[in-house]
């Protein structure tokens, strides 16, 4: 993709009416030297999966690799079914498909990366709810993934999108920095209102580290992915109503980047730091170091 | 500066939890089956550093086992790969242990022992987001990063062998993206490692074979 801006997608989209996902699909297509059919085809087959992994996670739960997680997802999809929540059901739904895509993840089941393993839940958390409330079919679906992921490639080219890199940030929040994006939309928000939305999701999550208990995506993990899912539904709500980021989303992921190369490495995915150090993220690490040897 | 695509971003489809721990795994595995020229008889898995930390809880064991078996990394078969090796007689053992200073984290060396009784040591790491390199081939330095066709040989060392080679790639129109040669002594068994752009098919390979220093040739497919 040639663009290195937010900004630029953002202009370029407001000055041919068009949407960012549309730019990007079309930039895609170009790059790979195919039809914008060929890449929307390949798009939506990632979206099969999704949903997928989405379906599998609520359905049939499963308990992690490294026994700390499981059915988490599911508990809280049959509790929003059966109670009248205090964060509502879209909310809830979007958590609960977030969260359980991230357990599929963790049992190694199948998943899109989305940016990464460890913030797959995110993205397909919310557009499969979106999808189901706001009644969109795939195809405008494939649009918002296209926006999601034109985010994600100028997220990743100023800043970064490993963990290792730059911490929890660049991972679920970036995730909900390009869902926020990809929600506002596919809600029939401007361009400029994406760009909104992904800078706010990314300023809530400035400085999220990265400390898995025991090296496993598991804790954590799981659970920061529905911190992402609920960060990028409020963004895009936020955005939506007008409000804007007073810093400017491509400055927010300069940032971003910036804060990850100032974590000390025991907070970028070693294990050597926070939750993985506490009392009992370390005994969690040693029995499970324990019962490999 | 790396150009992205979309499907570097959301994507690549795998199977969990983690691309340099699971999906890498697999790749690696991969990798080693086609450097053996298939399934191998034996392997004895050499683990270092993260890998022999946290192999278990990331399945990176049983991705290894996956790709050796020549799963792809979206495979949901890998979950049951030990099975599966068993079913089709791999014997397979895993060693955590430390290589040395030097070696990636996620670094693992494959003992073999091919389907034609060869030996063969493989060893690779797993770079991040699912990237793999192989970094040894029977303790010879190379760099194999599996995302080309690549062509490895083994010949005689000596002059004019790389150009006879090349020679070949051209008369197919073949472009060579990246090439390495390398060998222990002077004058013995020397190997070439060739990336190319175009894909490398039977033809090409055994007018390659033809050539009279030429002793071996492996062709690797992109994983």
């Amino acid at each position: 993709m040639h663009y290195y801006n937010v900004k630029d997608l953002i202009e370029e989209a407001e000055k041919r009416s068009v949407t960012i996902g549309r730019i990007v699909k079309e930039m895609e297509a170009e790059n790979l030297e195919v039809s914008v059919e060929q890449v929307e085809e390949r798009m939506l087959a990632q979206w099969h999966t999704m949903k997928e992994s989405a379906e599998i996670g609520l359905s049939e739960p499963k308990k992690s690799m490294g026994g700390l997680i499981g059915g988490e997802g599911k508990k809280l999809n049959d509790y929003r079914q059966n109670n009248k929540t205090l964060a509502g059901q879209r909310m809830n739904k979007a958590v609960s498909r977030a969260l359980a895509v991230a357990e599929v993840n963790a049992s190694m089941g199948k998943i899109v990366a989305a940016p990464t393993a460890g913030s797959c839940g995110i993205i397909p958390g919310v557009l499969l709810t979106v999808q189901e409330e706001l009644n969109l079919d795939d195809r405008r679906i494939v649009d918002g993934l296209f926006t999601a992921s034109g985010i994600g490639i100028i997220i990743a080219q100023k800043a970064s999108i490993s963990g290792a890199e730059g911490g929890c940030q660049a991972e679920c929040g970036a995730a909900a920095a390009m869902a926020a994006g990809a929600l506002v939309e596919l809600a029939g928000g401007l361009p400029s209102q994406a760009g909104d939305a992904c800078a706010m999701a990314l300023k809530n999550v400035l400085g999220l580290i990265c400390d898995p208990v025991a090296g496993l995506v598991e804790v954590p993990c799981a659970k920061r992915n529905a911190l992402g899912a609920s960060l990028a539904l409020v963004s895009a709500d936020m955005a939506l109503a007008g409000i804007k980021s007073v810093i400017p989303v491509d400055e927010v992921i300069v940032a971003m980047g910036e804060v990850g190369c100032s974590l000390p490495d025991s907070l970028r995915e070693t294990a050597k730091g926070g939750l993985a150090t506490t009392p009992t993220g370390r005994e969690l690490a040693e029995r499970f170091l324990g019962r490999d040897k | 500066m790396r150009e992205y695509s979309c499907f570097d971003i959301l994507g690549p489809v795998m199977v969990g939890p983690s691309s340099s721990h699971t999906a890498g795994a697999v790749r690696l595995g991969r990798l080693a089956r086609a450097i053996a020229g298939g399934m191998p008889k034996e392997a004895e898995i050499i683990l270092h550093g993260s890998f022999s930390q946290t192999y278990r809880g990331h399945g990176t064991d049983l991705a290894l086992i996956g790709g050796l078996l020549g799963f792809n990394t979206d495979d949901v078969r890998i979950r049951n790969s030990f099975a599966i090796a068993g079913e089709t007689g791999l014997i397979f053992k895993f060693t955590p242990t430390h290589l040395g200073e030097g070696f990636h984290p996620n670094t693992v060396k494959f003992l073999l022992v091919t389907a034609e009784d060869e030996k063969l040591s493989i060893t690779g790491a797993s770079v991040g987001g699912g990237n793999v390199v192989i970094t040894h081939i029977n303790d010879n330095e190379i760099e194999l990063k599996g995302d080309l066709p690549t062509l490895i040989t083994t010949h005689h060392d000596i002059p004019g062998v790389i150009s006879r080679v090349s020679g070949v790639l051209a008369e197919y129109k073949i472009n060579i993206a990246f090439m390495r040669v390398f060998r222990k002594e002077k004058r013995k068994l020397a190997h070439m490692v060739v990336e190319t752009d175009d894909k490398v098919n039977s033809v090409v390979i055994n007018d390659i074979l033809k050539l009279d220093p030429i002793v071996n040739v492996r062709s690797i497919e992109p994983v």
